[in-house]
């Protein structure tokens, strides 16, 4: 197996410059399966060695922004960021369970691309960032451009995602649900985070299309002022948006009809 | 990288082993250190059978990669051994044992959580604990057992 353990970021974006290797930050995607594997994967980059240069998080005075290895857990234990941003130690919470909350990262719940990524949902509905750093460079991408397809996004072979910028803006109300088969130790079904700012609503959906996925149709009715009757008139927004699927954990219908009712119960409060 | 030479403290003692590359902290704990009270239930961060405390940090040790020990400090359930935790005890007077598999990682929690007794305080239990799945006895028995002992730590606390 190739490991290669940098020390600093430099020498990890170095290495990513000479050659294709995974990021490897909680590892808690990684190893699911792993000795069950006959084939190991690529080549692996351990990011653990540069806490100092991509741990923790900071508020500065217009983000706050998340290293590339803050925890789950980091966040559910900080109520600075819960005062502000109360979706993400709400969610923190609800991924996996403190065993995985204590390893798992943000950036790497952003890198492994998972639609099902509850994390994904609540950053996305935040309107965060994604900062991308290369040997030559750093560009910041918003996270609802940063996927491309299933399980793929924008970040080349060469970057690697060193922060989260998530913006300091007044929330007027903020809602996170996930609906799993139980309440804890659950991947989602059917999840849903919305937000409301001054500026207008973000209505995120996960495990419901090939990535977490901005429900644009919903958004704009919401700005517009527009109210619900029936879940249905809900379902039909979404329905331009989502392509939920039949697979393992759910139905296309359940997810389908399940979201609608979730948001349309939580907007009728 | 086929093998590893992972040196890292284990329950307090340096530790020193040569284990395959691809080695999980699940499999290096049960292979060469022979703490084999850490379990494998499911083996994919499920279950919290294997249940170990890194840099003071509950972890699932079938989750992590052998390579990112290095230099760092791993807690198991034969720790209690060394410093006569009180935890068994009171876990075995709530009735909490029966097949035994899931009772090592569920110590491990509440060794986390009597050091951390911040985080307990005024939260679910039940939430804290969901990552530790029991099939035999249900988990009122687990719950009451580890507030019992929290409850013990904070008197104990109070005194010193």
């Amino acid at each position: 197996m190739d490991v290669t353990r940098p020390t600093s970021l430099d020498d990890a974006l170095e290495t990513l410059a000479r050659r294709r290797a995974v990021p490897v930050a909680g590892a808690t995607d990684l190893l699911v399966g792993w000795h069950e594997r006959e084939h190991r994967p690529e080549p692996l980059l351990d990011l653990s060695a540069l806490r100092a240069e991509l741990g923790g998080w900071r508020l500065t005075p217009d983000r706050l922004e998340l290293g590339a290895l803050c925890t789950f857990w980091e966040l559910r234990c900080a109520p600075q960021v819960a005062a502000e941003f109360p979706l993400l130690p709400l969610v923190a919470a609800q991924v996996g369970s403190v065993q995985i909350q204590t390893r798992g990262t943000w950036a790497g719940n952003v890198a492994n691309g998972s639609p099902a990524a509850d994390g994904v949902a609540v950053l996305m509905a935040y309107d965060a960032q994604v900062v991308l750093a290369s040997s030559g460079g750093r560009r910041t991408v918003p996270l609802d451009e940063f996927y491309t397809g299933y399980r793929r996004s924008v970040r080349r072979d060469d970057e690697l995602i060193v922060a989260l910028h998530v913006p300091r803006r007044r929330h007027l109300r903020e809602w996170f649900e996930k609906v799993g088969p139980r309440r804890a130790q659950a991947i989602t079904k059917v999840g849903a985070a919305l937000v409301q700012f001054e500026q207008g609503w973000r209505v995120v959906a996960n495990s419901v299309a090939e990535t977490v996925r901005r429900c644009r149709a919903l958004e704009a009715a919401l700005d517009a002022g527009r109210r619900f009757a029936t879940p249905r008139e809900v379902q039909a927004l979404l329905a331009q948006d989502i392509s939920p699927i039949d697979d393992v954990r759910s139905t296309a219908r359940y997810r389908g009809t399940v979201l609608a009712r979730i948001i349309y119960y939580w907007l009728a409060q | 990288m086929a093998e590893l030479v992972l040196e890292f403290t284990l329950n307090g003692q340096p530790t020193s082993c040569r284990v395959p590359g691809e080695a999980r902290l699940l499999d290096v704990l049960r292979g060469p250190c022979r703490c084999t009270g850490v379990k494998e239930g499911c083996g994919e961060g499920e279950c919290g059978a294997c249940t170990v405390l890194l840099d003071g940090q509950p972890v699932n040790a079938c989750l992590v990669p052998a390579f990112q020990v290095a230099g760092r400090s791993v807690e198991t359930v034969e720790a209690l051994r060394c410093d006569r935790d009180p935890d068994p005890e009171l876990l075995n007077r709530s009735g909490v044992a029966q097949c035994g598999a899931c009772t090592p990682g569920v110590v491990m929690m509440i060794r986390w959580l009597r050091r951390n007794p911040h985080l307990a305080a005024g939260a679910d239990l039940r939430q804290l604990l969901a990552g530790n799945l029991c099939r035999c006895t249900g988990y009122d028995g687990i719950v009451s057992g580890a507030a019992a002992a929290l409850k013990q730590a904070g008197g104990q606390h109070s005194d010193t």
